[in-house]
């Protein structure tokens, strides 16, 4: 049985987390003999060790040898149809494995199949280019290396796609905090004005859900009004009573004149 | 008939009005705000539906201009990205004096539900604003109702530009 914690002061966090919570996997099951996809597995097999191959969701799953990606992908591309590169990236297991994941997944427009090249890579190595292969892996392999740091190598102009020239770091990672390091932290600041303005702008507010009672520019005080900008001086604050329109509030408690009338 | 005839016998009998240079001048400005067409997100798409026929900000004498040379307000009309917060302060640089700032929406305004790292969390670190609109994304009569507060506002200003330098960033 699980540990009984008190569910009272959830609303403390942002968001409830439950600490035995297993994300679920997809289900996996083998590549049945003499499929389309059994033949794309062998073809695969005469260019590289095949670690690992799968069906996922009716998709086949290939793990390679990452220094084989290029001649396996031209493989497939040439002799199995697989015409098309939708989408290139990679997946951060730096903290599980030491590794990261970097897949290509691939369209055969003749046969309606899809199927996705996995291969694993150390942090500071780099994998081949398929740019040659597919003209949308230059803007794919940019956001790799962008996101995660993953140079491509051969690539024509492998520079960062999303994130400003001088950016520090690579926001995919696991590793690199949702609210930025520092530099990303006073990236606008640094930028536009300098360092040294560092303390005139000053930090950025990430609590959303702050209120500061005694800032009268920035939030009201309902029902101790003051004028806007003015000092509050927190021993004695003066209570304003609400005023309520009489002509606006309506009381529904009072019942239907409508039904009195025909009474 | 209308009457458009100045009547000057209530007048003291001449056709004189008198009012001060500020009163003036606001008059002029307040009643010419030329926004800069800067969209940013979604906000910007009703900023576009208030500048249309249905809420028709040209009767405000409001008339949007592709140009910052020849703008004096600048609607931050949606999600403010640390790539982009460079040029949105090169386009603010550009205008000229007087100029007024409007942030619009939930993003310009704190950043918003983009509490990343990507995202100026508030144009107010970049740029001085005179009126933070509520809404994601205000509904177009809210960005109409701010336009008539901005002039408000700048019928209360002095028509000196030395005293309406911003005070909180150069």
């Amino acid at each position: 049985m699980r540990k009984y914690t008190p569910k009272d002061n959830v609303q403390k966090k942002a968001y409830y987390t439950d600490r035995f919570w297993v994300a679920p996997r997809v289900p996996t099951s083998d590549v049945e003999a003499g499929s389309h996809y059994a033949k794309v597995v062998e073809t695969v097999s005469k260019y590289t060790t095949v670690t690992n191959s799968r069906i996922e969701i009716g998709q086949l799953v290939v793990q390679i040898e990452a220094k084989d990606n290029f001649t396996v992908i031209k493989a497939l591309r040439d002799e199995c149809g697989y015409a098309m590169c939708s989408e290139i990236s990679a997946v951060d297991y730096l903290a599980q494995d030491g590794e990261f994941e970097v897949f290509y997944q691939l369209l055969n427009l003749n046969e309606a199949k899809r199927m996705r090249v996995v291969c694993r890579i150390g942090e500071n190595e780099a994998v081949e280019s398929i740019v040659p292969l597919f003209k949308s892996a230059n803007f794919a392999e940019r956001e790799m290396f962008d996101m995660f740091g993953i140079k491509a190598n051969n690539h024509p102009f492998l520079k960062r796609i999303l994130m400003p020239d001088d950016w520090v770091g690579h926001p995919l990672r696991k590793t690199y905090p949702l609210h930025g390091d520092e530099a990303a932290a006073w990236y606008e600041v640094d930028k536009i004005f300098g360092k040294e303005y560092r303390d005139i702008v000053g930090p950025e507010n990430r609590d959303q859900s702050r209120v500061d009672r005694y800032d009268s520019q920035r939030f009201a005080r309902v029902g101790y009004e003051v004028p806007f900008g003015a000092e509050i001086d927190p021993e004695n604050e003066q209570k304003t009573p609400i005023e309520y329109s009489t002509t606006f509030m309506t009381d529904y408690n009072a019942g239907s004149t409508q039904l009195k009338k025909r009474k | 008939m209308a009457q458009h005839q100045v009547n000057y016998a209530s007048a003291a009998g001449l056709p004189i009005a008198l009012t001060t240079v500020d009163h003036l001048v606001n008059w002029g400005r307040s009643n010419s705000l030329w926004p800069l067409t800067y969209g940013l997100a979604c906000c910007a798409i009703e900023m576009m539906a208030s500048g249309a026929s249905r809420y028709d900000f040209d009767r405000l004498g409001t008339i949007f201009r592709a140009s910052p040379r020849q703008a004096d307000v600048m609607v931050l009309a949606g999600t403010l990205s640390k790539k982009h917060a460079e040029f949105a302060r090169r386009l603010y640089d550009q205008m000229a004096e007087p100029k007024w700032v409007i942030s619009m929406g939930s993003c310009a305004n704190t950043g918003g539900m983009f509490n990343t790292y990507a995202t100026v969390q508030g144009v107010d670190r970049i740029i001085p604003v005179d009126i933070y609109l509520p809404g994601c994304a205000p509904r177009p009569e809210t960005l109409q109702y701010a336009m008539m507060m901005l002039q408000k506002k700048i019928r209360r200003e002095s028509a000196d530009m030395k005293k309406n330098t911003k005070q909180r960033i150069v």
